[in-house]
């Protein structure tokens, strides 16, 4: 007998192994489903198979009459829209002031303890300071990502700045670089794999202040979606729903790992 | 010509006195090899060169004028390690200084003028033998390797001062030695000054034209912090007019060599150095 962390599993029992908490989710829930509507046919709270099919085909393939869209699609739209500028605009912010304020002392000992401060006030409270300042539309929206997620980035930039080691930073002065050529040449290039790790550390974030924010008001969005149909107790509609919002984050965060991979072979090589 | 001159420097943080009554003038094209036990402050001296660290008292002039506040180009360094960027290929790193040098937005040449950069870091790629390796990363290269990388990037900008911190110090014996031959020979070909530190007793004799030793000559066992470490011993073991002899000679040799007719030396290389060597 070896000791249990002397066991691996052989490539192909990992696929197999890392398939099977999904099937067995997928199993016990129809299993429980079934159960419950041999019962009562029409159980609302644990739906089959056929009726997720058919409510998504219904949202997907044809026209609401109230809003004159394909539903499943535009709420995709106006949610992915709200993640992507939210994210966009936080990345960008955390990027040039991480970047400033932990590469130049006076900016860091001005305001790396304000960040600190500042990114730990909960943005979900003042959610009603934003409603207030930016009116119920989509300004409130995306200024609450980018409340909830920039300081989280901006750290973490900074982090990494103050991380590169000082010979770095003397052995490019002694080559003649300003500090506008350090930060171009040295500091950004080297922060984007991290920037891009943070932004998809920050993903699971995003998506709840959008789900949160448009549970409270908009015109459309996944997440205003689930809570409208909530009252009718339509688990048909909420459950692919949030299956549909796991499989988007899933591939953002796939996405960006490749972008990652792609533009920054150097890092990947480091790692290894 | 470069002068370095420390003129009574002292270096304390606080209370602590790291360096004290350091005097030293250093002529040039020497090869300075700083010995001294850990914690002696032999780091503290070269970074007080590197402008990364202030004296406290006294003055450092290179050249009869105060040595800048910030690190400039004028001094190149090669650190033990981290003094290559992981993020270029070894071509990008060695083109790093002369694009930033020409080109103060972007820090990027493009087309003739960056052909001319990049035959330059080739040339010198192909002098300290990495032209092979000219398109992969630092992390793709051993750590010899990224020190000759290293020496190349700082070369590049013909500094007046080469800095060496401990630059061997990671190394592997055969690697060691190469790197010994290679830091030799690129000294004596760039004419330049080199301060090196180091806490191999052979190496700093073997490559050092002066040998300084720093360490702390009186201790106080009650307040051992007030007394600071001070250039204990200092030999010059290579004397600076056999050098120069030996270069007198080697220049003639080569004068007397240009001298002697193609014919002659085609008709074989042997008897034309027998020739010069009367």
């Amino acid at each position: 007998m070896r000791r249990i962390i002397n066991y691996a599993p052989s490539p192909g029992a990992k696929v197999i192994l890392a398939i099977l908490p999904f099937v067995l989710l997928v199993g016990v829930y129809f299993l429980g489903s079934s159960a419950r509507l041999a019962i009562d046919p029409a159980d609302k709270l644990m739906p089959g198979f056929s009726s997720f099919y058919a409510s998504m085909m219904r949202l997907g393939t044809t026209i609401d009459i109230a809003t004159k869209q394909y539903l499943l699609w535009w709420d995709t739209w106006l949610s992915l829209q709200r993640l992507f500028l939210g994210l966009g605009i936080s990345a960008l912010i955390g990027l040039v002031l991480g970047i400033l304020v932990g590469f130049v002392p006076y900016l860091r000992a001005t305001f790396e303890p304000f960040f600190a401060a500042f990114s730990l006030i909960p943005p979900l409270a003042v959610l009603p300071i934003l409603f207030i300042l930016f009116g119920l539309g989509e300004q409130s929206k995306i200024v609450l990502i980018v409340f909830g997620i920039a300081p989280f980035i901006t750290r973490d930039v900074m982090l990494r700045v103050a991380s590169l080691p000082t010979e770095q930073i003397v052995k490019a002065q002694t080559l003649g670089a300003s500090t506008w050529q350090m930060i171009t040449g040295v500091i950004l290039p080297q922060v984007m794999p991290r920037l891009l790790d943070s932004v998809r550390l920050s993903l699971g974030a995003a998506w709840l202040f959008v789900i949160a924010a448009e549970a409270i008001t908009a015109e459309g969005g996944l997440g205003y979606r689930i809570f409208l149909v909530r009252r009718y107790l339509a688990m048909d509609v909420i459950l692919p729903y949030v299956a549909w919002i796991t499989l988007l984050a899933f591939l953002m965060d796939y996405a960006l790992r490749k972008i990652a991979a792609v533009a920054y072979p150097w890092d990947r090589i480091k790692a290894a | 010509m470069t002068q370095i001159i420390f003129d009574d420097v002292w270096k304390e943080y606080g209370e602590h006195i790291v360096l004290e009554r350091i005097n030293l003038t250093l002529d040039d094209h020497e090869f300075l090899a700083v010995i001294g036990p850990s914690g002696a402050g032999k780091t503290t001296f070269l970074r007080m060169l590197l402008s990364q660290e202030a004296p406290t008292r006294g003055r450092i002039l290179i050249d009869g004028e105060p040595i800048a506040p910030e690190p400039t180009a004028d001094r190149g360094v090669v650190f033990q390690r981290y003094s290559v960027f992981p993020h270029r290929t070894v071509l990008g790193n060695v083109m790093m200084g002369p694009q930033w040098a020409a080109s103060p937005l972007l820090g990027r040449l493009f087309g003739a003028r960056r052909r001319a950069v990049e035959e330059r870091a080739m040339a010198l790629l192909t002098r300290v033998g990495l032209a092979e390796h000219a398109e992969k990363y630092p992390a793709q290269l051993s750590g010899g390797m990224q020190q000759r990388l290293a020496l190349a990037q700082a070369l590049i900008m013909k500094p007046k001062v080469l800095l060496l911190d401990e630059p061997f110090g990671a190394l592997d014996p055969g690697t060691r030695k190469q790197m010994h031959e290679l830091v030799s020979e690129l000294w004596e070909e760039n004419a330049m000054t080199i301060v090196m530190v180091t806490h191999d007793l052979p190496e700093a004799f073997l490559l050092g034209t002066r040998v300084i030793a720093v360490e702390r000559p009186r201790k106080d066992p009650q307040a051992p912090e007030r007394f600071g470490a001070t250039i204990v011993s200092d030999y010059e073991t290579k004397c600076r007019i056999v050098r120069d002899s030996r270069r007198f000679e080697a220049d003639r040799a080569q004068a007397r060599l240009a001298l002697v007719p193609d014919s002659l030396l085609s008709a074989g290389g042997t008897s034309a150095a027998a020739l010069v060597k009367d």
